[in-house]
């Protein structure tokens, strides 16, 4: 009896850390792997995955909004919002939407779309942890 | 605040970041981790010569 409930108990708390777990990495990279007391791993990502997009904001890099009408643009979009917090955070301070007006510049819309989708790896990640798919 | 980085410079920071997060997460152990990490930024970095080198056969 005792160990059903144990069991029980144990499948509950994998199956919310499974939800809670990859919401909470998307909205703050590596966040998902802190909560689940991987420390190191989920610093070492957060630090890689904002400072790309950090380093890709202060390049002049582009930020893709949900209606861009273009393909690529929603392509863009799809990468970007992969950042979570701070896509959201740049659409509502407005950065990010300069001309591009050197070439290094597109490198920067690059990083910032990278660093989403790097995210999007890390969020896997993250679920593979809370699922016992990966220690 | 604007940054503008070199062409190496930028890729050399891409792999870096890139290679940090395929580390983590395409491998199990701490020690497997690094070993992935490290590979993955040395084939970046080849792989910047190599397109490098190839840029610079079709110019001539």
């Amino acid at each position: 009896m005792a160990n059903s409930t144990t069991e029980k108990n144990a499948e509950q708390a994998i199956s919310t850390m499974s939800v809670l777990a990859p919401a909470v990495g998307w909205l703050i990279p590596g966040a998902g792997h802190m909560i689940q007391k991987r420390w190191i791993r989920g610093v070492l990502l957060f630090v890689s995955i904002v400072t790309m997009f950090l380093l890709g904001l202060a390049m002049q890099g582009r930020i893709y909004k949900a209606n861009g009408g273009d393909i690529l643009d929603m392509l863009g979009f799809v990468g970007d919002v992969g950042s979570g917090a701070l896509y959201i955070l740049t659409l509502m301070n407005d950065w990010g939407q300069g001309a591009i007006a050197f070439a290094t510049a597109d490198y920067g819309t690059k990083f910032i779309i990278v660093a989403g989708l790097l995210n999007f790896i890390s969020i896997a990640d993250a679920y593979h942890i809370a699922i016992g798919k990966k220690q | 605040m604007t940054i503008t980085l070199s062409h190496f410079s930028a890729a050399t920071v891409f792999a870096l970041f890139a290679s940090i997060v395929f580390g983590i997460t395409h491998r199990e152990t701490t020690r497997d981790m690094i070993r992935y990490g490290a590979y993955c930024f040395v084939m970046f970095l080849g792989g910047v010569f190599v397109a490098g080198w190839v840029m610079w056969l079709l110019r001539r």
